[in-house]
């Protein structure tokens, strides 16, 4: 290794601006020592202090020293890289200065803020840091970032509503989309529903108009009954084969990617009696039932929330599912369109799942009456709710939950609307689960009452089990092709739980709806909207600038082991002809997994050399 | 052999040394997960040690054996390396490459008698400001335990630290532990998975030998040796590196001396090295 590629050069000049952040570092580092001791190392040309260096005076000044001292590299020590690196690196290339000759040296999060009482070793802990910078810094090299050109048409996967909303909103900006949907019809889940919370309208009514503009749109092309068979290339220039059910595979060029397949309701396998007992069912199965007309007359319904969530089968609330309860429960109260009990003969002949109540119904009815009657005098202590008369259907509503989830507006409005209709809400603690049995043929629920601290029955003639969303079954070959990753539950995981919801850290590739997650459909809705503006702007752009944080390969030293090649998790990387490796730039990550790999030490990663990492961390230990 | 704590003879500068030592630490940690903890961890003001220096990489699996070797050889006490947890890892797979490199630096640490705590690998999420406090705290005081490296004062342990560091730059090292996690999860390219206990087996032996054969090398390159005196300071049977010294040669790496005496003297070829 040559000693240092830059005295081949100019010598570096180094300007290093150190913050006192108000006092959030200048309370805790003695910030004027650091300065003058950083005036002192190697290549430093100038070194100033700042109040607040991300403000305006703060950054004229970078840009004025840089002019004034003819500053070839910056480092500001200051906050953190993960929020103020771009600033620093626009304010660098404004004067001139190559954002990749720019260092962050962090003295706040990692020292100030974390050794608040001992402020002697803390400047000391902050010199070194910055001693640990300027070692960096003298090695550094500008870089230049490689444009793209971007083919300007998208392609969606999934054509529930977050797939169609997404696919459209593209389609409007006019960029041709390709539409993939594995069902023989669009609409998603959303199609096995009923009514839909907060409107009078029913599910196929409300989601309608949406299927109409895709169908009616010459920018979408759809791809039914079809699925996304191969995966080639990076953001700009992506090799899509889309294959059908025995169809010949398509091929189709895109430039960006958005993910919108959904989620599925947990099957409650084993749970509360499911599949024991006809009548115990999931609320999808229960609004299957409503649109096929074939509920039976009702009595008594129990709810059970968080079957196999929160815990117990996955680990999260599906945030759903308790209003989806409280819709449902409110319908029931009001027999809305009235659902209830109207196909009883037909139910009956079909020998559905709702055979055995409608068959029983007739001579309990009776018996039923009466008993609700008398459940009716000793409920207050059930619910506040409950006092008085039954709702206006005649049919008892209780929810068994671990707390409602009604979150915001007006789900918590929904939420008083059912406390209204003498709907109850009857809390059980996770380790006191209620119990489905069934007693002389009669459905009944067992639960602890915690008010009462006591055992109790009711009769019921329906059990709904309130499953959440999981994870598409083959979720993992998607993920697998266009290289995004699955969180721990399976669902795809995005770029930046809070400031990228949206992205995944793959560049071109977009992600909405409830495969990210448990969402409802205005959720879903707005960030089909959103991933179809992040989708946009490389089409719109029609090129994309690549991170020069990539990989090198010196095909001097390259022996074509192809160590490389298997793991770089982006295929970012390829033998060409005479079997020696190659970077397909734009593909690359900048991981620096095959740097660390290569057994000929032929692969360098630009920004972070080994010489620039060692400089820097061998710089800490130096005795000063 | 492991360090004996405390009780090893530091040379002259012992007395002073050990009155203000601080351990030195370096910490490398990953851009999207433990950087992201460690400044959550400052934001939400937990304190910890002020002994630890810390080094951003974007992903932990960049940090090759190398560079963590030369760090100790440098004179570090402890180093950390953070990542995301398992399946976390903002590229995927990165973490679990690192998983295996991270098991070839305890290995070559053990083979140089380092003590394999000095190492420490630690997934932190973003969200896990608290736990990056209490690993730099609970690391630190591991290591004051430790004592301080013996680098700077025991020139045995400065070859063989120089020794594990060449060994993890072999051709045979790297590219057994650049596979080995596809080798476990996706299979050979005939498509068999292999046994994870086997390929373990497979690079204990490999380890073994490349750090044998690159200490003999470290060893002769001070001053010309013989197989007896390699076998003497090395604790390895003659036969032993007699094997090691006919490979090398074979590769031109080492090369023999006959001075008037009986015994034969092997020197490091300096040049070379890379054929
Ligand atoms: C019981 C229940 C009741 C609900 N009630 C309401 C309600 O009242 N109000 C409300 O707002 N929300 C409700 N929801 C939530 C609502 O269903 C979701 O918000 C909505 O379906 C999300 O839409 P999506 O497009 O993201 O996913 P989905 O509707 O699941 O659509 C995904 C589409 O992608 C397709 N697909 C999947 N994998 C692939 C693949 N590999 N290739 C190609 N295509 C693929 C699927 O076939 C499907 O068409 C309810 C959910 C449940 C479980
Ligand atoms: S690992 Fe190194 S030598 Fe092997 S193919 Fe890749 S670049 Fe070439
Ligand atoms: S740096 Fe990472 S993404 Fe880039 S080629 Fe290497 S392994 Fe692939
Ligand atoms: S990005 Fe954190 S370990 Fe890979």
């Amino acid at each position: 290794m040559p000693e240092n590629t830059s005295t081949e050069k100019e010598k570096p000049r180094i300007g290093v601006f150190i913050c006192h952040c108000g006092s959030n570092i200048g309370g805790f580092v003695d910030v004027k020592a650091v300065t003058e001791y950083a005036s002192t190392l190697p290549d430093v040309a100038y070194a100033a202090d700042n109040l607040y260096t991300c403000a305006e005076d703060g950054l004229n000044n970078i840009k004025d020293s840089i002019k004034e001292h003819n500053l070839d590299r910056v480092i500001v020590s200051s906050c953190t890289p993960r929020t103020h690196a771009p600033l620093f690196q626009r304010t660098c290339e404004a004067a001139g200065v190559n954002k990749y000759m720019f260092t962050f040296v962090n003295i706040r999060e990692h020292c100030s803020w974390v050794h608040m009482k001992e402020k002697e070793k803390a400047t000391q802990k902050a010199k070194d840091l910055v001693r640990m910078g300027v070692a960096r810094a003298r090695f550094l090299e500008p870089q230049e970032e490689t444009k793209v050109d971007v083919t300007p048409t998208a392609l969606v996967v999934g054509g529930g509503v977050s797939g169609m909303t997404a696919a459209l909103s593209l389609a409007n900006m006019g960029f041709p989309v390709h539409l993939v949907e594995k069902d023989e019809e669009l609409g998603g889940f959303v199609k096995n529903l009923h009514g839909l919370m907060m409107t009078t309208k029913s599910a196929n009514e409300t989601i309608k108009p949406l299927i109409d503009k895709v169908n009616a749109h010459k920018n979408i092309t759809q791809h039914l009954n079809s699925h996304v068979a191969s995966v080639e290339g990076f953001i700009g220039n992506y090799d899509i084969s889309i294959g059908g059910d025995g169809a010949e595979a398509k091929e189709v060029k895109v430039g960006t990617i958005i993910v919108a397949t959904g989620a599925v309701p947990l099957v409650p396998e084993g749970l509360f009696g499911y599949k024991e007992h006809p009548n115990v069912i999931t609320s999808t199965e229960f609004e299957e039932l409503c649109n096929k007309k074939e509920l039976p007359k009702l009595k008594s319904v129990a709810f059970i929330q968080c079957v196999g969530a929160r815990g117990q089968k996955v680990s999260y609330c599906s945030r759903v599912c308790c209003n989806v309860a409280i819709k449902s429960a409110i319908n029931i109260a009001e027999n809305r369109d009235n659902m209830l009990g109207v196909t009883e003969e037909k139910a009956a002949e079909t020998g559905e799942v709702v055979e055995e109540p409608a068959a029983e119904k007739k001579a309990e009815e009776e018996g039923s009456d009466r008993r609700r009657r008398r459940r009716g005098r000793g409920r207050g202590d059930e619910d506040e709710a409950g006092e008085e008369a039954a709702p206006s259907s005649g049919v008892e509503v209780t929810v068994f939950n671990r707390d409602v989830m009604s979150y915001g507006v007006e789900h918590e409005l929904e939420f008083n609307k059912a406390r209204e209709k003498r709907v109850k809400f009857v809390r059980y603690l996770p380790d006191n689960l209620p119990k489905v049995s069934v007693k002389d043929g009669k459905l009944e629920v067992g639960y602890f009452h915690e008010t009462l601290k006591m055992e109790r029955t009711m009769p019921v003639d329906l059990v709904i089990l309130s499953t959440p969303l999981v994870a598409q079954p083959d979720a993992a070959t998607l993920s697998q092709l266009l290289k995004v990753p699955l969180g721990q539950d399976g669902f795809f995981q995005e770029a930046h739980v809070k400031l990228r919801p949206v992205d995944f850290a793959t560049d071109g590739v977009y992600v909405c709806g409830t495969c990210r997650g448990p969402a409802d459909i205005s959720e879903a809705v707005s960030q089909a909207a959103a991933a179809a503006s992040r989708a946009s702007i490389p089409l719109a752009n029609g090129f994309v600038q690549a991170e020069a944080l990539t990989s090198i390969v010196d095909e001097t030293k390259c022996t074509g082991c192809g160590t490389c090649v298997e793991t770089c998790p982006y295929s970012a990387l390829r033998k060409n002809e005479e079997g020696i490796t190659e970077v397909i730039v734009a593909a690359c990550k900048g991981c620096g997994c095959c740097g660390a790999t290569c057994p000929e030490g032929a692969i360098t990663m630009t920004h972070y050399t080994d010489q620039q990492l060692l400089a820097e961390a061998k710089a800490a230990l130096e005795e000063v | 052999m492991t360090e004996k704590h405390h009780t090893a003879h530091h040379g002259k500068k012992k007395a002073e040394a050990d009155k203000e030592w601080e351990p030195k630490i370096v910490g490398f940690l990953c851009n999207w997960c433990s950087y992201a903890g460690a400044d959550l961890c400052g934001v939400s003001r937990f304190q910890y040690p002020t002994n630890i220096r810390l080094v951003r990489v974007m992903c932990s699996t960049r940090v090759s054996p190398h560079i963590v070797l030369e760090v100790f050889e440098a004179g570090a006490d402890g180093i950390l390396i953070g990542g995301c947890h398992l399946n976390d890892c903002h590229y995927m797979t990165g973490n679990y490459h690192t998983e295996k490199r991270v098991n070839l630096m305890k290995r070559l640490l053990r083979e140089a008698g380092v003590d394999e705590g000095r190492l420490r690998l630690e997934w932190v999420s973003a969200s896990e400001g608290e736990k990056f406090s209490k690993v730099v705290t609970e690391f630190t005081e591991e290591i004051q335990k430790l004592g301080p490296s013996k680098i700077h004062t025991d020139d045995m342990m400065k070859a063989k630290v120089a020794a594990a560091d060449d060994a993890s730059e072999t051709f045979r090292l790297k590219a057994l532990v650049g596979k080995e996690f596809n080798l476990l999860s996706k299979g050979n390219a005939y498509g068999d998975k292999l046994d994870p206990e086997k390929l373990s087996g497979i690079i204990d032996v490999a380890t073994e030998e490349e750090f044998e054969r690159a200490l003999i090398l470290e060893l002769a390159r001070i001053r010309p040796i013989s197989v007896k005196q390699l076998g003497m300071v090395m604790e390895v049977p003659t036969d032993r590196i007699l094997r090691h010294i006919v490979l090398l040669r074979q590769n031109s790496m080492i090369a023999m001396e006959h001075p008037e005496g009986f015994t034969p003297l092997y020197k490091t070829i300096e040049i070379g090295g890379e054929q």
